[in-house]
């Protein structure tokens, strides 16, 4: 870390640095674009985990996460400008592919717009919406933005701020889609777009030639409103997020929250939140191998997916009292402790899935069409998907060993042993497989631990109004979809100042228009399926 | 009279008197027999294919997704073509939270659906915002925009309560008229005015 | 067993005694059409039903139990609902051509229907060129599709009208050299020529090799023109919502719906005419009392029978296998099908010429 922040204040002087758990450098606005470009490509911290857009009252900024992919270690840089009225600061999106839909969102939470950004576009919120919701001076009132049954105007063309080589600001206008191409609308009522994802895709006959993503269809504004929850509160919209990952959402709220209060969470609720986490990730997999198969044609997969499914579901109703959002797990343990029958029904489970996921490649991974649907599309390089923060399922199965469980472990991750599923081809089907097989690998994590569950408090007693201590915590779990992080700042209140949820899938639909590029339709499909995307999580 | 599915016994369910005060509109207004008959029929045919739209928002339309599969199966109840074309659909699952951004597709989808159609408001959010309720992109309740026959709460609700909610659908499509006074477009026009 | 020709030469006989001849043609076209109309409805009641219960049972669930005693009046009340639910009249549409297209679909599947050999003596017409006139009637159900997919001014249907038409177009010609295999191998066009022909033995076993890959091939192209999975790409549900029939509602999609499953019907009615031998019962030559049982099943019962099963087949390619891509589709079809289909007429024209067959 030292060693770190020597190489940089020997490139830039003006750094200032705050010590924590991650290293925070505050940079002006004016060098952080050199010094962006010198941490990716000297320090190789080549992969952006997030832009968090914050509002500080006099001062607006951005916080940066970024992480080497070489050793795994991250940093945080923190840029500021004290314009409110017309903030501006220089965009990284030319640096790392993933800044595009980040700064993207902070410009639409918070009106900073970015200099050099091609495509300076809201993305969650309609081109007409009055205001900038994350700021804390925003209007709230519901007059100013009723609702509009009108439908918003689709723009071709978009409005950038570059600067020339003056050194002075310019708008440009960029062409997304050319008035005499042939652009088909798919989404947001789209039965594979798996929720309210719109993509504008231009077509050459079946060729695609450009995707263009839209988000927004079920954005509910999540960080606001935690904003005015107590910490025990938020915790409830982890669920809601990315639902089919919940027990791992509610997991990352829970652990940041615990890391900034420094609580040691008892072993035995340690053991169980691994469990539960990887028997949501089973879950998750059946699903997306359900609906995989479903948008590949093959209808009778998915009731076999969904079929096994209901048998992990039965055994969370039993526990947490729920099939889905489960509010299982607490700031500090957990919410209940298990059902005498936990244990003998998890195992029941784990003996019989290996035999079905056999069925389910003699019935599907194995068919002639269902290979040659799935292999050589939709191809993703490696530096790609490292660039365009694909990480998850996804980057691995681009041979990038991503998993936030290996390179930061925590609950019990440490302790037990499995295997990082890396693949390198890249294409639909490597992504298809590292799903079934982290399958396998969960099933091996829970045999691990499911006899050694240790007696003891399921929970450490916590006040019913938490205060967080001052300052910026950043913590990521591995969801089923890819890393998901939460970012809280805190002003010592007993509610957040800020909390950003970085969702792995928002990444995902960043990399679908060079993926599809050249594909058919088909292979859109099928690519959007194979990254198994949730929209709710990206939407937030 | 009662109305009666054959899927459950009608003292079981929880709202009769609603129905009876549909039926006894129905009453009021004097049906001859030829066409009483011929109204039983199609309402018979009505009731027993209900067909979904394939829409889903969030975490309802998973619940949703399971009442299809395996184990819950609606194609038992004749629901089973969930058709993706709005077109041909019967009703609409409003399954998950509806945002600003969405609410005119949604309004959108409604127009496109042919008559007659009906909605069912699945879950907290739809039904009233649900959790997200003070958020400032989010409907409370997917009746501000749309006129809602099925109320169905929880946070999702499970199948079962699907189940309810549809045949509760089932239900009020038996008492309607299809020839004669109470159409079910001119009721609409009353209560929206337009 | 039963000729049902002599029934209806006594229809003829009593209406030609009452009336004179053409006012007796007349009365039978209305009877003949009432009759296949009605038989048409039911079948395709039915097969919706069938493969409802089918695919059910395939994927682990019940299928629909509720409507009537195992659920077996369900598609009637999904007809009823069509039937009377409402007809969206669209801006900006060829509304001539959108109005017609369900109707060519549906008089396509009709006259193909008609043709069909039901049992002895139960055909509607018999003329010489039957099989050819069959093909043809056929492929008129495409330009139902594609004026569908044209007139909707709809970027969806028309991607799927003309997936549809590029499918049609390539399969035609496998479906047109598979049955002109056997056409060699019958040595007639003649509908009851080809089924006569097999009252020793059905194609499929006398016409061994090339008959058997004939029939492979018929059964690859049959799924491919009754556009159902793997090969339904042109309402492929999850790419392109409802593909060609999005914007149709009401009766107009209730026509597409019963044409699918009826061309299903005629599909393989067609396979079991051409390779199963139609209404013929099995016949083994030699076995003398097998044989006679065989024919105390009526030959209607023969006829949906051999049907059915081909349907159950075409149902189990839909509901296991994932669907092609277009590229994957036409080149299955130009590259492998039609190569093969071409020798495979050779081999069956050496097989005739040297009389290689049972």
């Amino acid at each position: 870390m030292a060693n770190i922040q020597q190489e940089i204040s020997g490139f830039l002087p003006e750094a200032t640095f705050v010590e924590g758990a991650i290293l925070e450098v505050a940079v002006p606005d004016a060098k952080w674009h050199e010094l962006a470009l010198y941490l990716r490509d000297k320090l190789h911290f080549d992969y952006l985990v997030s832009i968090v857009g914050m509002d500080w009252g006099e001062t607006m900024g951005c916080v940066y996460y970024l992480t080497s992919t070489a050793d795994n270690s991250q940093i945080s840089v923190k840029v500021e400008t004290s314009d409110r009225e017309n903030p501006l600061l220089h965009s990284v999106s030319d640096i790392w592919k993933s800044a595009n839909l980040y700064e993207r969102e902070v410009y639409d939470f918070f009106g900073i717009r970015f200099i050099n950004h091609p495509d300076m576009r809201r993305l969650f919120l309609r081109n007409d919406w009055v205001g900038y919701p994350l700021r804390k001076d925003y209007n709230a009132d519901p007059a100013v933005n009723p609702i509009r049954l009108e439908h918003e105007a689709v723009d071709d063309v978009t409005h950038a701020i570059v600067e020339t080589e003056k050194g002075t600001l310019e708008e440009r206008t960029n062409t997304i889609f050319a008035p005499e191409e042939f652009v088909v609308n798919i989404g947001p009522q789209h039965p594979a777009t798996h929720g309210v994802l719109r993509l504008r895709t231009s077509l050459d006959g079946e060729i695609v030639k450009k995707v263009d993503v839209y988000c927004g269809y079920v954005h509910r504004g999540i960080e606001k409103l935690c904003e005015s929850l107590t910490y025990p509160q938020t915790l409830h919209f982890a669920d809601r997020l990315d639902y089919l990952s919940a027990q791992q959402n509610r997991h990352a709220v829970c652990l940041c929250i615990e890391d900034a209060l420094q609580i040691e969470v008892p072993a035995r609720a340690q053991y169980i939140r691994t469990i539960m986490d990887e028997l949501m990730r089973i879950s998750s997999h059946l699903l997306f191998w359900s609906t995989f198969c479903m948008d590949l044609g093959g209808t009778t997969a998915f009731f076999y997916g969904f079929r096994d499914r209901e048998k992990i579901l039965d055994i969370f109703e039993e526990t947490c009292g729920a099939r889905m959002t489960f509010n299982y797990y607490t700031i500090g343990g957990l919410m209940a402790d298990l059902h005498p029958d936990f244990q003998r029904k998890v195992k029941e489970f784990c003996a019989y899935l290996p035999a079905k996921l056999k069925e389910y490649h003699t019935l599907f991974t194995g068919n002639v069409i269902a290979q040659q649907r799935m292999k050589g599309v939709g191809l993703l390089s490696r530096e790609d998907a490292i660039s365009y923060g694909i990480a998850g399922p996804s980057g691995r199965a681009s041979g990038w060993a991503c998993d936030v469980r290996k390179n930061h472990p925590y609950a019990m991750y440490d302790k037990v042993e499995f295997n990082e599923v890396v693949r390198t081809e890249g294409d639909v089907y490597a992504r298809y497989m590292v799903r079934l097989d982290e399958i396998l690998e969960s099933i091996h994590i829970i045999e691990q631990l499911i006899d050694n569950i240790p007696e003891g408090d399921y929970a450490v007693k916590m006040k019913p109004i938490i205060k967080l201590p001052e300052g910026r915590y950043f913590r990521q779990v591995e969801a089923s979809r890819g890393p998901l992080g939460i970012f809280i700042e805190s002003h010592g209140d007993k509610n957040p100042y800020r909390l950003k949820i970085n969702s792995a899938c928002l990444p995902l639909v960043a990399g679908l228009d060079p993926m599809c590029r050249g594909g058919k339709i088909a292979d859109l499909i099928a690519i959007g399926g194979s990254l198994d995307y949730v929209i709710p999580d990206m939407d937030r | 009279m009662e109305v009666k599915i054959k899927s459950m016994k009608y003292e079981d369910f929880k709202d009769n008197e609603y129905i009876e005060q549909l039926i006894g509109e129905l009453k009021a207004s004097n049906t001859n027999v030829v066409v009483g008959c011929l109204d039983e029929l199609i309402n018979w045919g009505r009731s027993n294919s209900l067909w979904p739209l394939t829409f889903a928002t969030s975490c309802c339309g998973i619940e949703f997704m399971s009442l299809g599969a395996a184990r819950y199966d609606m194609a038992r109840f004749g629901f089973e073509v969930a058709r993706a074309s709005p077109r041909q659909a019967d009703f609409v699952m409003v399954a998950g939270t509806i945002v600003h951004r969405m609410a005119p597709v949604l309004k959108r989808l409604y127009d496109q659906l042919a008559e007659p159609k009906y909605v069912v408001a699945v879950g907290g959010c739809a039904v009233s915002g649900g959790p997200f309720k003070n958020s400032y992109h989010v409907l409370k309740g997917v009746g501000e925009i749309l006129p809602v026959d099925v109320y169905i709460p929880g946070c999702p609700p499970r199948p079962e309560a699907m189940f309810y909610g549809l045949m509760q659908l089932q239900r009020k499509v038996k008492v309607e008229k299809f020839f004669g006074g109470v159409n079910r477009q001119e009721k609409r026009e009353k209560v929206f005015g337009k | 067993m039963f000729d049902f020709s002599i029934v209806t030469h006594w229809i003829d006989n009593l209406l030609r005694s009452v009336m004179p001849g053409w006012g007796a043609l007349l009365v039978e076209f209305v009877l003949v059409g009432v009759a296949l109309l009605l038989l048409y409805a039911v079948l395709a009641l039915f097969y919706i039903y069938f493969e409802r219960k089918v695919c059910a049972f395939f994927q682990c669930r019940l299928g629909p139990n509720r409507v009537g005693p195992y659920g077996i009046i369900q598609s009637v009340a999904d007809m009823f609902k069509i039937l009377i639910k409402e007809l969206i009249s669209l801006n900006h549409i060829d509304k001539f051509l959108f109005n017609l297209a369900p109707y060519l679909v549906i008089v396509a599947s009709m006259l193909a229907f008609g043709c069909l050999p039901f049992g002895r003596g139960l055909q509607v017409i018999d003329f010489n060129i039957g099989v050819f006139f069959l093909i043809a009637v056929s492929s008129i159900g495409v330009l139902g599709i594609l004026l569908a997919g044209w007139s909707s001014h709809n970027k969806f249907t028309l991607i799927g009208a003309l997936r549809s038409g590029a499918q049609m177009v390539s399969y035609e010609l496998s479906i047109g050299f598979s049955v002109l295999t056997m056409v060699v191998f019958a040595g007639t066009m003649s509908i009851t020529g080809i089924v006569e022909a097999q009252a020793n033995g059905w194609f499929l076993f006398t016409g061994h090799i090339p008959a058997i890959v004939a029939f492979l091939i018929y059964l690859v192209a049959g799924t491919a023109e009754t556009n159902r999975g793997p090969f339904d790409l042109p309402e492929a549900e999850s790419e392109l919502t409802a593909g060609y029939h999005t914007e149709y509602s009401g009766i107009h999609f209730g026509f597409f719906y019963l044409a699918e499953y009826l061309n299903l019907f005629i599909v393989s009615g067609v396979a079991s005419l051409l390779f199963l031998g139609g209404w013929m019962p099995l016949h083994i030559p030699g076995w003398e009392s097998f044989n006679a049982i065989m024919d105390y099943i009526p030959s209607v019962i023969w006829f949906f029978g051999k049907a059915i099963l081909v349907s159950f087949v075409i149902i189990w390619f839909k509901w296991t296998f994932p669907r092609l891509r277009i590229d994957q589709l036409l080149k299955l079809e130009w590259k492998y099908l039609l190569p093969l289909n071409l020798v495979n007429l050779f081999i069956m024209v050496l097989v005739v010429i040297y009389g290689l067959h049972f």
